[in-house]
C-alpha cells in the first residue's frame, strides 16, 4: 500500500494504472516512505580536458592575459564576450551565464587548483585515476562509485539504483555492485520488429522460470526494466519548470536523467559524460570552439538543475574532467595538456557562491613543473566530502583505498 | 506426516549415487570439453569427438601445430594487415595519419577550427589496423580447428593485458598479439613473461619505456667537449622525456602477471625491480620500433629482489634476472595455477586441483602445455559441479552462437561491434587486470538484454556480413541441454528464427 501511495503521489509513470508494479519498485518506495527520499549524486565527466582557467576564469591575475593573448576570457565588464564576476577575482565564461542563478542563490560552488597528486598529462591515465580515484595505481578493479555502491551495502534492489546515460558502463561505476549503462532509455527493451511483444514475453519466460538463481535474479530485474521504461515512454516526457534542454547528445542525457529522478524507481547515482574539451587549436575565448562546447553544457546542466526543482534538495551534481591545460597559450592559439583544474558541485545542500580550494596563483614560480596551474586541492577530498556529508557514508575507506578521507582535508562543502 | 516422511526417504535411497564425474564418452562430457577449451560446439562437432574420443581430442588440442587449419586462414586472407610487422603498420598508417593530423593542425590554424571538424582520411584508414586485428580475432575463434590455442591466446592476453586506446599501441597489438602472446600459450612461461617484458606495446603500455635512473643520464656517456654534462633544465624536455624511475610496469609484473597480490612482496621490492627494467625501452614507439636496452639510463646499482641480491654495475641482465626470480617463485606458480583452473573449471576452481596444477607449473619450470594437461585431465574438470558452471563472458557468448548456427561470415565487423554493446570491447580493457573471469563481471541488466537482441538479430540474418543457412540446427544441437521449461517455451515459438533466437538467448545458453 505504501508503494501505492507513494506512486499516486510523485510517481511521473502510470504503472499502477496499467496494473504493473514490479516487485523492485515496491521495496524502493518502501525504502524511501520510510527514510525520505534516496540521496543522489550525477556525475558528469568532462573528458579531454577542459581548459579550467577558461571556465572559471582567474580574472584578478595579470599573469592570466600576459600569457594568453589570444585566448584569455575579458575581465567583466569589459565588452562582449567578457567574464561573468563571480567574487571580484573569479568570474564565469560568459557562456556559463545559464548557472550564474545557482551561483547567486549559493546552490553552486566551485573548488579550484583541484586535481591528481599524479602528474600523468596522459587522457588515458589520468581519466583512469579520476574514475579509481587510485591516482598512481592502474590495476584498481572497480570505479569508485561503483565502491560508493558497495559500501552501501544491502539495499533494496532495483535495476536503476545507478544508471550510466552511455553506450558503455564508465570505470567509475564498474565493479561488483550492479550498475545499467543504457545509452536511450526508449531503446531499451527487446526488438525483433513486429514480434518484440511476443519473443520479449517468451524470453521473459525463460527466465522466470529458471533454476539458475543468478541469471533468474538478472532477468526478472531485465524485464522488469524494460516495463518500467516502456510505459514511462521517454518520448513523451516533459520536463518540470519551464526548463529546456538542449538537443544535443549531452542535454538529452541530462534529460533522462531527470525523468529517472523523477519517476522515483531508486536512483542514486547518474552518470553522462561529454566530450570535445581537447582543445589544442584555435581554442577561443568568448566566442569559438570551447565557446560553443561550454554553451552546451552549461544550459544542458542548467535544464537539469531547473527541471529536478526541489528535488536538488536530496541531489549534487559534480563535474569532473582528468586534468586542467597549460597556463600559457601555445603556438597555435590553444592550450596542452596540463595539471590542475575546476571542479563545480550544485545542490540544495551545496554551501555555493564560493570558490573553495587554495589558489596557487599564476606566475611562473608557482606553476606545476613550471608550467601547469599548481594542485592544491586532491580531487579525492571532493569526491570524499560528498560521499559522507552528503551521501551520508560513515566509513569511506573502501571507497578511497591507500587515501586518508578526512574531514580536515575537505574543502568544506557542506555545512 | 510420518507416511510423507516415509515415502520421502523411500525417494531419497532409491535416487542413484551421486556420480562423480561424467562418463568420458557422454554427450554432456564431450559439450562440456567442446565448450570449455573451446569457443562451443558446432552442428556435428559431438559426433566427431566422439568418433575420435575425448582423450585423443584433448591431446590433440594441446598440440595446435598439428592441426590443419587451412579453412580457418582461408577466411583471414583479406585481412591484410593482420600479418604486418609494428614497422611496416607505422609507416603504412600510424605516420601517414600523424602527418596528417599535422596538416590539419595547421590548416585549423589558418583557417578555424572547422578544419578539425572534417573527416580525415588517414585517420579512417588508421583505424583498419585495429578493425582487421579485432575482426581476426573473432574469426579464429569461430572458425579455428585449434580452439584451445584460441582460447588461451584469448586467456594469456588478457593475462598480460595491453589496452590499444593508449597512444600509439593500437599500432603495435597487431605484432603483440601474434608474435608475444600465441607462440608461447603451450610454451614456457618464463618464455612468455620475457617477450612480453622486452614487447613495445607493454613498455608503452605500462610506462617502462620512459622510467629512466633518476641519478641519470650517466656522466661518461654524454658529456660535451669540457666535459660537462648535458643535463637540460626540466621544462625544456619534451613532456614524454624520461623523468625518473617509473614503478608502474615493477608493480603490475609482480601483482598481476607473476605472484598475484598477495604474493609476497613489498613496496621496496617494486622499486628494486623497477630500478632493474630502468633503460628497458623501445626504439622510438611512433616509428614501430623494436625493443632496445639503453645503458644511459640503467640504474647499475645493486637491486635486492624477494631476498635474491642482483649485483651492482649490471645492465640488460638486471630486468632478466629479475623475470627469472618471478617466474621460479611458488607464489607465480598458484597465481597462474588458479587463473587457469577458474577459466576452465570454475569461478572458484577447487583446492586440491590448484594445488596440483601449481605442483606442476612448479615441477616442469613452468611448462604451460603440461599444467593444462593436469588440468584438463583432472577428475574435478570433469566433475558434475563443473558442468555449466561458468558464465559464458561476451567474446564466448557471440562466438559460440555464432558457431552454434553454423554461420557463414563474410565480414565480422558487427560482431566486433557487437562486443561494444555487451561491454566487452576487444583490445579496449582499461586496466591491466584484463577483463574478469567470473560471473558477477558479465551478469546486469543491460548486457543480458543485449544478449538476447543479439540472438535475435544473428537467427533473423541482421547481422550484416554473417549468414544463416538453416536456424533449425541450433535447437537440434542445444535442445537436449535445456530445460524442460526452456524447452516448454521454445515449443511454442511459431518460426525456426524464433526459436533459434529463443535457445540462444536463453538462460542455459549464457553458461558454458
Amino acid at each position: 500500500m505504501i508503494s501505492r501511495r507513494v506512486f499516486l503521489k510523485n510517481g511521473a509513470f502510470t504503472l499502477v494504472s496499467l496494473g504493473f508494479a514490479p516487485s523492485f519498485l515496491a521495496r524502493t518506495a518502501y525504502a524511501a516512505g520510510r527514510s525520505g527520499r534516496p540521496k543522489q549524486l550525477i556525475a558528469i565527466f568532462q573528458r579531454g580536458a577542459v581548459d579550467g582557467l577558461s571556465v572559471v576564469v582567474p580574472f584578478g591575475e595579470n599573469e592570466y592575459y600576459r600569457v594568453r593573448p589570444s585566448i584569455a576570457i575579458p575581465r567583466p565588464k569589459s565588452g562582449d564576450g567578457a567574464a561573468v564576476d563571480l567574487d571580484g577575482f573569479f568570474g564565469f565564461n560568459p557562456r556559463l551565464q545559464p548557472l550564474k542563478a545557482f551561483w547567486d542563490a549559493r546552490q553552486l560552488a566551485i573548488v579550484h587548483a583541484c586535481g591528481s597528486p599524479d602528474s600523468t598529462r596522459s587522457h588515458f591515465d589520468a581519466q583512469d585515476y579520476m574514475e579509481t580515484a587510485t591516482p598512481g595505481v592502474k590495476s584498481t578493479g572497480d570505479g569508485w562509485l561503483n565502491r560508493y555502491l558497495q559500501a552501501r551495502g544491502a539495499h533494496p534492489s532495483t535495476p536503476f539504483r545507478a544508471v550510466s546515460l552511455t553506450q558503455q558502463l564508465p570505470r567509475m561505476l564498474q565493479g561488483t555492485a550492479p550498475a545499467l549503462a543504457v545509452n536511450q532509455l526508449g531503446q531499451f527493451g527487446i526488438r525483433a520488429g513486429r514480434a518484440s511483444e511476443t519473443v520479449g514475453a517468451s524470453f521473459e519466460a525463460e527466465y522466470a522460470a529458471a533454476a539458475d538463481r543468478v541469471l533468474n535474479g538478472t532477468g526478472r530485474e531485465a524485464f522488469d526494466a524494460i516495463k518500467m521504461l516502456k510505459a514511462a515512454d521517454p518520448s513523451s516526457y516533459q520536463p518540470g519548470n519551464g526548463a529546456e534542454y538542449p538537443p544535443s547528445a549531452f542535454g538529452q542525457a541530462l534529460k533522462q536523467i531527470a525523468q529517472l529522478t523523477k519517476s522515483n524507481v531508486g536512483l542514486e547515482v547518474a552518470f553522462a559524460d561529454v566530450g570535445g574539451w581537447d582543445t589544442h587549436v584555435n581554442q577561443g575565448a568568448g566566442q569559438g570552439q570551447l565557446a560553443t562546447r561550454l554553451d552546451d553544457f552549461a544550459r544542458s546542466i542548467a535544464a537539469l538543475v531547473t527541471d529536478l526543482g526541489d528535488r536538488m534538495e536530496d541531489t549534487v551534481v559534480l563535474t569532473m574532467s582528468e586534468f586542467g591545460r597549460a597556463v600559457s597559450e601555445n603556438g597555435n592559439r590553444g592550450t596542452d595538456h596540463g595539471h590542475g583544474n575546476a571542479m563545480m558541485i550544485i545542490g540544495g545542500g551545496v554551501r555555493g557562491g564560493h570558490v573553495y580550494g587554495k589558489w596557487p596563483g599564476l606566475s611562473a614560480d608557482r606553476r606545476y613543473e613550471g608550467r601547469d596551474l599548481a594542485v592544491t586541492t586532491d580531487f579525492r577530498d571532493v569526491f570524499g566530502e560528498i560521499v559522507v556529508r552528503h551521501l551520508g557514508v560513515a566509513d569511506p575507506r573502501p571507497i578511497f583505498p591507500g587515501y586518508t578521507v578526512q574531514p580536515a582535508k575537505f574543502p568544506g562543502l557542506f555545512a | 506426516m510420518r507416511k510423507l516422511l516415509v515415502l520421502t526417504l523411500a525417494f531419497l535411497v532409491t535416487l542413484p549415487a551421486v556420480p562423480t564425474g561424467m562418463a568420458p564418452d557422454s554427450d554432456r562430457a564431450i559439450l562440456h570439453v567442446l565448450n570449455r577449451i573451446g569457443f562451443g560446439p558446432r552442428p556435428g562437432d559431438v559426433d566427431k569427438v566422439r568418433a575420435m574420443g575425448l582423450d585423443r581430442y584433448i591431446d590433440q588440442q594441446l598440440h595446435p601445430d598439428r592441426i590443419p587449419d587451412a579453412a580457418m586462414i582461408a577466411r583471414l586472407s583479406e585481412l591484410t594487415t593482420i600479418g604486418m610487422s609494428s614497422r611496416e603498420i607505422a609507416e603504412t598508417f600510424a605516420l601517414p595519419a600523424l602527418e596528417a593530423r599535422r596538416e590539419r593542425k595547421q590548416d585549423a590554424k589558418d583557417n578555424g577550427a572547422e578544419a578539425l571538424k572534417r573527416k580525415d582520411p588517414e585517420q579512417e584508414r588508421a583505424s583498419r589496423v585495429m578493425l582487421e586485428l579485432s575482426e581476426q580475432k573473432m574469426l579464429r575463434a569461430i572458425y579455428s580447428e585449434r580452439q584451445l590455442q584460441e582460447v588461451l591466446t584469448d586467456f594469456w592476453f588478457n593475462h598480460f593485458n595491453v589496452d590499444a586506446r593508449k597512444g600509439p599501441d593500437r599500432f603495435m597489438l597487431t605484432e603483440y598479439e601474434r608474435e608475444t602472446i600465441r607462440p608461447h600459450v603451450l610454451g614456457k612461461f618464463r618464455d612468455l613473461l620475457e617477450a612480453t617484458a622486452k614487447s613495445p606495446a607493454m613498455l608503452f603500455y605500462l610506462d617502462n619505456w620512459m622510467s629512466a635512473d633518476p641519478n641519470g643520464p650517466h656522466l661518461d656517456t654524454r658529456m660535451n667537449r669540457r666535459g660537462i654534462a648535458r643535463v637540460r633544465p626540466q621544462q625544456q624536455q619534451g613532456k614524454n622525456a624520461p623523468k625518473g624511475l617509473n614503478e608502474n610496469y615493477g608493480r603490475e609484473l609482480m601483482e598481476l602477471h607473476t605472484l598475484g597480490v598477495d604474493g609476497g612482496y613489498t613496496q621496496k621490492d617494486v622499486t628494486e625491480v623497477a630500478r632493474a627494467f630502468t633503460g628497458w625501452t623501445i626504439q622510438n614507439p611512433r616509428q614501430g620500433g623494436g625493443f632496445m636496452f639503453n645503458p644511459r639510463v640503467h640504474d647499475t646499482g645493486e637491486k635486492v629482489v624477494l631476498g635474491h641480491r642482483i649485483k651492482a654495475g649490471g645492465d640488460i641482465s638486471d630486468g632478466e634476472q629479475v623475470l627469472d626470480i618471478l617466474a621460479k617463485h611458488p607464489s607465480t606458480a598458484r597465481f597462474i595455477a588458479t587463473k587457469l583452473a577458474r577459466r576452465f573449471v570454475s569461478d572458484a576452481p577447487p583446492p586440491s586441483l590448484v594445488d596440483r596444477a601449481a605442483a606442476r607449473f612448479r615441477d616442469t619450470n613452468g611448462d604451460l602445455r603440461e599444467v593444462m594437461r593436469t588440468i584438463l585431465t583432472s577428475p574435478e574438470f570433469l566433475s558434475p559441479d563443473a558442468y555449466r558452471a561458468k558464465i559464458k563472458t561476451p567474446l564466448e557468448f557471440v562466438a559460440s552462437a555464432v558457431r552454434a548456427t553454423s554461420a557463414d561470415v563474410q565480414d565480422a565487423t558487427m560482431l566486433v561491434r557487437t562486443m561494444q554493446q555487451l561491454g566487452m570491447p576487444l583490445y579496449q580493457c582499461q586496466p591491466p587486470t584484463g577483463y574478469k573471469d567470473t560471473a558477477d563481471a558479465w551478469v546486469n541488466t543491460g548486457a543480458l538484454v543485449s544478449r538476447m537482441n543479439f540472438a535475435v538479430s544473428l537467427t533473423n540474418n541482421q547481422v550484416r556480413g554473417v549468414s544463416i543457412a538453416d536456424p533449425s540446427a541450433v535447437r537440434a544441437m542445444v535442445g537436449d541441454e535445456v530445460s524442460d521449461s526452456t524447452r516448454a517455451t521454445i515449443a511454442k515459438a511459431t518460426t525456426p528464427q524464433q526459436m533459434a533466437a529463443l535457445t540462444l538467448g536463453s538462460p542455459e545458453f549464457q553458461r558454458r
